[in-house]
């Protein structure tokens, strides 16, 4: 049974390599160990191919480690979990689907009935500044307006987990900083425990309790920084002097490590 | 309403356009075919086209109707059989394998090499049209449909992964509908094969149809009912064109293009 005690999520020793279609071995992920604790707002951030695509991928059972293992609740993550809402870097909603249609699209798989969370779509619709476009369809949408959709669907059915993979990576830098301080306020009103990969480490400060670094080839967490800025964060908050602190030392750990290889 | 007048003054130029370059054809080819005294059997008038088929107006529905007939089942035929075969392949790379070479075989064989084996084993009759139009029409079905089934954004089935979901769930909810556009684009394609198939099979042994009726009139001289046909036929094909075009709008509205102002003048 799941244990209260026990962190939200766990990794122990956790490796994940892969051939590649040339024959030869990649270690995405060297043994990485780290507990994640309950309404925590964890950033993720390091190079391109530093495997953080990947932890989230473990993290969401949808592709298993190679030594080690991922605990949720305490429990040994064997498949996907139902308690974990993905938002990837694209929208990817159903292009023949309406935006209350798409909000909708987990419940359809996962079996359950959508009448009685029809109401619950309705209101993240409103939360995330959609009202009034529930019928559009995604093509007639923005690309924020698109990836607030993905939010949507990923919120519907509680999860307690939301991994989010450079949510915003596809975004202007307008509509990004729309977008993370949006993401603050709704995970300020629904209290989930969030993993959010990111390039950026702006973001990955502005919006995190806790920022995790990584590094590439093979990915390994080299620095575990929580972030005591006080909340709600604001546009402001990034030029105090406290936030150039963090993020002066969390890009001296990305960048020492890439060029010590 | 200065709106739609304007709509209506364009949309009325354009088909008065393409009519006036018909009539100005038809009128040419009348006179040349006069002046230049053409011999009926190499290029009748129009005239003499639309004099002659009328004259055998009584049995033309009948033969068009066969036609008809053998083409649309034959399209249904290579729908029912092509896309099953698709998702087959799709979800079985064993089936894919074993399926693979044999598809490629008989889509290289000539079809109208093919048709007389065919009613060979089949026999005469609109069954065996219907199945020859089906074997041209089929290729493109199954290679759409396979391609638009696994074409789906990787992302999105990893996000069904991470649900859970049921592959039938995925198959009905996601890639049936993303293939929907592929498997239109390649009904287009079919329907116009299918009729070629259907006047394949009727060239090589029927009774009736269109290809029965052309093939007649070639033996007998008769070059003007052979026009008259073919008109017949490309309407026929045309048509059915534009009511696959026309299902395609209705059954997914979401691939066409939002902005449907007609190009500016």
């Amino acid at each position: 049974m799941a244990s209260a005690a026990a962190p939200l999520v766990s990794l122990e020793g956790v490796t994940r390599r892969f051939v590649t279609r040339s024959g030869t071995d990649v270690t995405a992920l060297q043994e990485v160990s780290l507990a994640i604790e309950r309404d925590q707002f964890v950033t993720v951030v390091g190079p391109s191919g530093c495997g953080k695509t990947t932890l989230l991928k473990l993290v969401g059972g949808i592709m298993p480690p190679t030594l080690g293992t991922v605990r949720l609740n305490g429990e040994v993550l064997a498949r996907p979990s139902r308690k974990v809402g993905m938002v990837f870097q694209r929208p990817v909603l159903l292009p023949w689907r309406s935006v209350f249609e798409n909000v909708l699209f987990p419940l359809e798989m996962l079996g359950w009935r959508t009448a009685p969370r029809k109401d619950e779509a309705r209101r993240l619709i409103e939360l995330v500044g959609l009202g009034g476009f529930e019928n559009a369809l995604p093509s007639e949408l923005s690309g924020g307006m698109q990836q607030r959709v993905s939010i949507c669907r990923a919120l519907i059915y509680e999860p307690e987990l939301l991994l989010m993979d450079e949510p915003f990576g596809a975004l202007d830098a307008m509509t990004r900083e729309d977008l993370s301080f949006e993401l603050l306020r709704i995970w300020n009103e629904k209290r989930k425990t969030v993993m959010f990969v990111t390039h950026s480490i702006t973001e990955a400060v502005l919006l995190a309790d806790r920022v995790i670094v990584m590094t590439a080839r093979p990915g390994r967490v080299v620095m575990d920084v929580p972030i005591t800025l006080p909340r709600p964060r604001t546009p402001d908050t990034e030029f105090t002097a406290e936030f150039k602190d963090f993020a002066k030392t969390i890009k001296s750990a990305v960048y020492a490590e890439a060029r010590g290889c | 309403m200065a709106a739609v007048d304007t709509t209506l003054r364009r949309t009325l130029i354009e088909y008065g356009q393409t009519t006036l370059a018909v009539v100005v054809l038809l009128v040419g080819w009348e006179v040349l075919c006069n002046v230049l005294s053409v011999p009926k059997w190499l290029l009748p008038a129009p005239s003499q086209i639309a004099a002659d088929t009328w004259e055998i107006r009584a049995v033309l529905p009948m033969h068009f109707g066969a036609t008809l007939a053998a083409v649309v089942g034959g399209f249904v035929l290579a729908i029912v059989t092509g896309i099953p075969i698709a998702v087959l392949v799709v979800y079985s790379p064993f089936l894919r394998r074993v399926i693979f070479p044999f598809l490629l075989t008989l889509q290289s064989v000539p079809k109208v090499a093919l048709a007389p084996l065919l009613l060979l084993w089949i026999g005469y009759g609109l069954h065996s049209n219907m199945i020859v139009a089906a074997t041209v029409a089929f290729f493109p079905i199954v290679i759409n449909t396979a391609t638009g089934l696994e074409s789906v954004d990787k992302e999105l089935l990893e996000l069904t992964r991470s649900l859970d979901a049921s592959t039938a769930r995925v198959f009905w909810c996601v890639r049936l509908p993303w293939a929907l556009p592929y498997i239109f684009s390649s009904l287009k394609v079919a329907i116009t094969l299918a009729v070629i198939g259907a006047v394949v099979a009727e060239f090589v042994g029927s009774d009736k149809g269109l290809g029965y009726l052309i093939l007649t009139s070639s033996g007998a001289m008769k070059t003007s009912v052979m026009f008259g046909v073919l008109l017949l036929l490309s309407l026929l094909g045309i048509a059915s064109f534009y009511a696959v075009a026309w299902a395609e709008r209705r059954l997914c509205p979401w691939y066409l293009p939002t902005n449907t102002d007609p190009p500016a003048i």
